[in-house]
């Protein structure tokens, strides 16, 4: 494929590879608990990218996708013992399944209304969860300590998801960067500039805006399902959290939507700038209201995003840099 | 000059109703394979609801659509697109965020051959070559003049390899000078055996250029026929003279 030739996607899968490497080399525990982190918000981002940064499509409650893996792969993990990556990617696929049936219609509505609804649709699913005994109700599911022991352990079970993670998130990223590269990509970017226009030039917009949320769906519910494999625990709250879906939005409109690079970078900053101010005794609680004022400055100045800024800026660098 | 008879397109007693407007009124006409088509009228005759009509943009309220002997009618836009149908837009809709190759790159992936991403890359600069836009092709579209916009149009329905092309308005703000090359452009795309249908405004552009015209004033057809034939329609002429101004051009076009 042609697409692969390129180099620039090799350094940037060399570089989070190699970053994702660190924990392990250095035996530190507590950066590879951070590197956690950043994998998966690079992968949440990434894939919001793809709805949202190459399709124009707002998935503001893209966290839901996030949820409902993590619930399917969990009950089947606790159940029935089913393996963490094959339950992953049951969860996954799962995700996709239920993104593919909402986006049939929920796809119709077009800019603000289809974002309310993706809200909708998380807050629905939240409720779901909360009221259904089922999946344990609004206290959650837990392990069994004994679930880890296949894995060799609590300890190694966190190694393995951790490695899982890294996979996932490189393989995000390729497809990213597929999709922007390919026909498909730029059929999505076609509706995005003027979808009227689109169905004017041949493109079917339904039939593509409801491929790629099914698309945008399976990553991020593959990552919830390794984060709460890890976690042990999973309950309604954090399964379905919007504020986590606002800020891996401020991430990408940070890093530059539609760029493959973007949501990496944005995901990157945005992660270690919540760090710092967490850490910090009087900032402490106002890292979301942080997170609110920054994003409302790209939006007004710096519309195109980091790496959109540096595209617009130094056109040399437009063929090398997505 | 159509160097063949066989119809390519037909419009069957076609109307269009929004509330209780009738954009359209029971119009007919048929376009031969090869010749360019002229379609004029004064403002908001319903020329443009014709062309979303025949393109898909949305169905006819009753009459049927045929294209090439296939009834068409009610179809997508994309549908039609993959037929063979093209359009450009008499409010240019450039893809701004895109590069002009990008595009025109669209047109060539999801037209008529729906070819695959690098041939219609190839695809797309002979056809920038072709309407003169090669130097800009890496630009944004955003960043085009307006006669820029309008080639870019053009090159993104021809990129899709159309076999009938609906120009509307490809003139429309113009200076002479850009009015002279677009002419020749669709000149010479007539020539290589696209079937065009065309609104246009310029009354001189589209009488040289058309092989027959049809006259559209208040949904309802009042004349059809050769240039020469409907600039002497009394129906035509008086439709006109609302705008003295259009009706001076327009004889003196036809003179």
């Amino acid at each position: 494929m042609k697409t692969l030739s390129s180099p620039f996607i090799w350094i940037i899968l060399v570089v989070v590879g190699g970053a994702s490497l660190l924990p392990i080399l250095t035996n530190s525990v507590s950066l590879r608990e951070d590197m956690f982190l950043m994998l998966m918000l690079v992968i949440l981002a990434s894939s919001i990218n793809i709805i949202m940064g190459y399709t124009g499509y707002v998935s503001f409650g893209h966290i839901v996708f996030f949820g409902l893996g993590g619930y399917l792969a969990f009950f089947l993990m606790k159940e029935f013992q089913v393996q963490f990556m094959l339950a992953a990617l049951v969860g996954g696929a799962g995700a996709s399944l239920i993104a593919f049936f909402i986006g049939i219609p929920v796809l119709r509505l077009r800019g603000a209304y289809f974002a309310l609804a993706t809200i909708g649709i998380n807050e629905a699913f939240r409720s779901f969860f909360t009221n259904f005994d089922l999946f344990g109700g609004a206290v959650g599911m837990f392990f069994n300590f004994s679930v880890y022991d296949a894995y060799g352990g609590a300890k190694n079970a966190g190694q393995l998801a951790y490695y899982a993670m890294v996979v996932l998130a490189l393989v995000t990223i390729g497809t990213s960067f597929v999709i922007k590269k390919s026909k498909f990509g730029l059929g999505l970017m076609a509706i995005r500039e003027d979808q009227d226009a689109s169905m004017v030039l041949g493109i079917d917009p339904a039939r593509l805006k409801v491929l790629t949320y099914t698309i945008s769906a399976f990553f991020p519910a593959v990552a919830g399902a390794l984060f709460f494999f890890k976690n042990g625990l999973i309950e309604p709250g954090p399964a379905f959290e919007l504020h986590r879906s606002i800020e891996a939005l401020v991430m990408v409109m940070l890093g530059g939507y539609g760029t493959v690079t973007g949501p990496i970078v944005g995901a990157v900053v945005y992660e270690r700038l919540r760090g710092f101010l967490i850490t910090d005794p009087t900032l402490s609680n106002a890292h979301l209201v942080i997170a609110g004022v920054l994003l409302l400055l790209i939006v007004l100045f710096v519309t195109a995003g980091v790496i959109g800024w540096v595209r617009q800026r130094v056109p040399a660098l437009r063929r090398y840099l997505e | 000059m159509s160097t063949t008879n066989s119809v390519i397109l037909t419009i069957e007693n076609v109307s269009k109703r929004f509330g209780g407007l009738l954009a359209l009124d029971k119009v007919n006409l048929s376009v031969k394979e090869g010749e360019i088509f002229g379609i004029i009228g004064p403002n908001g005759a319903g020329k443009t609801t014709l062309f979303n009509v025949i393109n898909g943009v949305y169905p006819p309220t009753e009459g049927r659509v045929k294209f090439r002997g296939e009834d068409v009618t009610g179809l997508q836009p994309f549908d039609m697109s993959k037929r063979g149908l093209a359009r450009t837009f008499q409010v240019v809709r450039p893809l701004s965020e895109l590069t002009v190759r990008e595009n025109v790159t669209v047109g060539a992936c999801f037209g008529r051959e729906h070819l695959p991403l690098e041939k219609a890359e190839k695809v797309a600069d002979e056809v920038l070559e072709y309407v003169g836009l090669a130097e800009r092709k890496e630009m944004l579209a955003s960043k085009l003049n307006v006669a820029q916009k309008k080639r870019l149009e053009m090159a993104r329905a021809l990129a899709a390899r159309p076999i009938l092309l609906l120009l509307d308005e490809v003139l429309a703000g113009l200076n002479p000078h850009e009015v002279a090359d677009m002419l020749g452009v669709v000149r010479k795309i007539r020539d290589q055996g696209i079937t065009i249908l065309m609104i246009e405004h310029l009354m001189h552009a589209v009488m040289n250029l058309s092989d027959r015209v049809f006259v559209l004033d208040y949904g309802a057809q009042i004349a059809e026929g050769t240039p020469q034939e409907v600039s002497n329609h009394p129906k035509v002429i008086e439709a006109y003279l609302g705008d003295p101004k259009v009706a001076q051009r327009f004889l003196e076009g036809a003179a």
